[in-house]
């Protein structure tokens, strides 16, 4: 039997909660209050200890002071997140949609045998059961679904909740590893971090994002001149950099860049939870696509389902047009 | 080394995609399928290191959808031989299920190294990677960009937010999630895939699938019904453009 508390795999930066942590902690809040249990934040790593009064939403939280896990290597982090699910017997764990959260929730699941659902948009109880909705197939499909016993390991997407606005001081319990934490097989070395030099996307006001629409790189020009005409400058989505047509960190998404323009215009962009994540603050989002249920025009202000090979030189000649005019 | 590489099949986004009569699943009768694109860079990781450092590669795939065209042009690109599990009806099995056939077909290979895409898009409950890792018993590391091999061992990057990467030293065996390989997947003409079917034999294994009571049970599935959908601009190409430009300066973004 699993208790009524909910759990948060927490993350940090710079003695801060990540925002994905802060929104899980809101939404376990809620869920908590529904299952009568209590909110437990969970803290790997001496790096993140700093962070832990200022997990707002959680009533107690539960920090693993061993500098093995500072940085993630599999092994280590999953016997300790095992010892303490089956210690603490929770209803649910909440974890990130992140980098991180994305290898650690299976891989709990399979080890504790318990349900796992991923993209998660909305969790609720319901009688004895909780009820999730789930997001699939790059945002075009909903699944509703039924977890009927705990814990049920929840990775969730970011923005599917808020950080909750009646802040308490947690109670926190700094302890040191309850398992032996053996380095295991695949071990952390060293942080790459980005060439520095090229265009800074997340100080820009005016982005023109490109997608796998654009097909080929000889027709990045016709971007890169509409990015000129309105005083932007080009980003793209991950299939994009893989070709190698723009660096990393021109990337906006989950692996890549969080930007927040005054435009972001999306080229033959469809709209994947991993893109939107990274422009969810942007002001004004115009979508060129030609399919019209692709789920950018869900988070558009403006579409159109013309060709964005036609479309992009008309709006560039437009443009500057206008320019002259004023 | 030996590397197995796990291919599978997802219904592709660019068409449709119904429900079923009873809502609750994907009608995949109609779907039409092609290989899961982050499979794909685990196959090209795959090649590149057999390029590079020596190796044989074997792929394992389910079979469903469009699988043996994938098969066979994972032949023409020139990996060393193809497992096609057989089900018992032509429905993607359920993840654990899946894994433990995947497992099954991969364990007599004794790779020292399990590549498989990070992700799919119709994965419900997270990836199927470490669960499969679990069943063979080996380590895992997902949202792997790009995998070098070293003395003793391979060193794998694993993608943060931000551009930052982690690099890792993986000591083998293990199981890998790649979500891109170091360079983008190969193209293979189309008559070398040609040549491809008339050369090459699937290993044919049929896979026991071992009933598992479900813990996630789907009651409806349906597409997303947006508050707010974009509103749409019509016309002509200039007469479109000239709608957005306005837009823009009346809101002040250009100037
Ligand atoms: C762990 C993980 C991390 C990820 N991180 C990121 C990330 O940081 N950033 C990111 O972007 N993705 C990321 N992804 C990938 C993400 O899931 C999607 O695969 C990706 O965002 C899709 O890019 P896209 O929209 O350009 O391509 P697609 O989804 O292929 O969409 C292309 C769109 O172009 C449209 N189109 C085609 N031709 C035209 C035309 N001529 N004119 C107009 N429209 C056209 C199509 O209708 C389609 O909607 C990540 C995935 C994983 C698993």
């Amino acid at each position: 039997m699993s208790t009524p508390n909910i759990l948060v795999l927490a993350e940090t930066h710079d003695n801060t909660p990540a925002d994905i942590t802060l929104e899980l902690l809101g939404g376990a809040r809620q869920l908590a209050a529904a299952t009568g249990g209590q909110v437990v934040a969970i803290v790997l790593g001496q790096a993140g200890s700093a962070a832990a009064e200022k997990m707002v939403g959680a009533d107690r939280v539960v920090v693993i002071e061993d500098a093995t896990l500072d940085a993630y290597s599999p092994g280590p982090y999953l016997a300790v997140l095992e010892h303490i699910l089956t210690l603490e017997s929770p209803r649910a764990v909440l974890i990130g949609s992140t980098t991180v959260g994305l290898d650690v929730g299976p891989a709990l699941g399979a080890k504790l045998d318990a349900p796992v659902v991923g993209n998660c948009l909305r969790i609720e109880k319901q009688d004895d059961m909780l009820s999730v909705t789930s997001s699939l197939c790059g945002g075009k499909i909903l699944a509703d679904v039924e977890v009927r016993r705990g814990p049920a390991i929840l990775m969730v997407l970011p923005g599917s909740f808020h950080a909750t606005d009646q802040p308490a001081t947690p109670e926190v319990d700094r302890r040191a590893s309850p398992v032996p934490l053996e380095p295991g097989r695949i071990t952390f070395d060293q942080m790459i971090l980005p060439e520095a030099g090229d265009v800074d996307i997340t100080a820009q006001d005016i982005l023109v994002g490109v997608g796998r629409g654009i097909q080929q790189e000889d027709n990045m020009e016709v971007a890169e001149e509409l990015a000129e005409a309105l005083g932007g400058a080009l980003c793209a989505s991950r299939p994009i950099v893989d070709q190698g047509w723009l660096p990393t960190t021109r990337q906006v998404g989950k692996s890549g860049m969080t930007v927040k323009p005054k435009l972001y215009l999306a080229l033959g962009i469809s709209g994947a939870p991993e893109h939107l994540e990274g422009m969810k603050g942007t002001g004004l989002v115009i979508a060129v696509n030609t399919d019209p249920n692709a789920p950018i025009f869900d988070v558009a202000q403006y579409g159109t389902e013309l060709d964005l090979l036609d479309l992009a030189p008309e709006l560039t000649e437009a443009i500057k047009t206008r320019r002259v005019a004023t | 080394m030996k590397i197995a590489v796990v291919l599978r099949q997802v219904p592709d986004l660019i068409e449709p995609l119904e429900i079923v009569g009873s809502g609750n699943a994907l009608d995949l009768d109609g779907a039409s399928f092609l290989v899961n694109e982050s499979d794909d860079h685990a196959l090209e990781q795959a090649i590149l290191l057999k390029e590079s450092a020596g190796a044989t590669v074997d792929v394992v795939a389910l079979d469903f959808g469009d699988v043996d065209n994938t098969l066979y042009s994972a032949a023409a690109k020139g990996v060393d031989r193809l497992i096609k599990i057989t089900l018992e009806d032509d429905k993607p099995p359920a993840p654990k299920a899946a894994a433990a056939m995947l497992a099954q077909a991969i364990g007599p290979i004794e790779a020292d190294l399990v590549l498989i895409g990070c992700q799919a898009h119709d994965e419900l409950q997270g990836a199927l990677g470490p669960v499969l890792a679990l069943k063979l018993g080996l380590p895992y590391l997902g949202v792997v960009r790009g995998v070098t091999a070293g003395d003793g061992g391979l060193q794998a990057c694993k993608e943060f937010p931000g551009a930052v990467m982690a690099r890792m030293n993986v000591q083998l065996p293990a199981v890998l999630g790649i979500l891109a390989a170091e360079s983008p997947p190969r193209y293979v003409p189309v008559s070398r895939i040609r040549a491809a079917m008339k050369s090459t034999q699937f290993d044919e294994q049929p896979g026991a699938a071992e009933p598992t009571e479900p813990a996630v049970v789907v009651r409806r599935m349906y597409h997303p019904e947006p508050a707010e959908r974009a509103e749409m601009l019509v016309g002509s190409e200039a007469e479109v453009a000239g709608r957005i430009a306005d837009i823009l300066i009346e809101r002040g973004i250009v100037k």
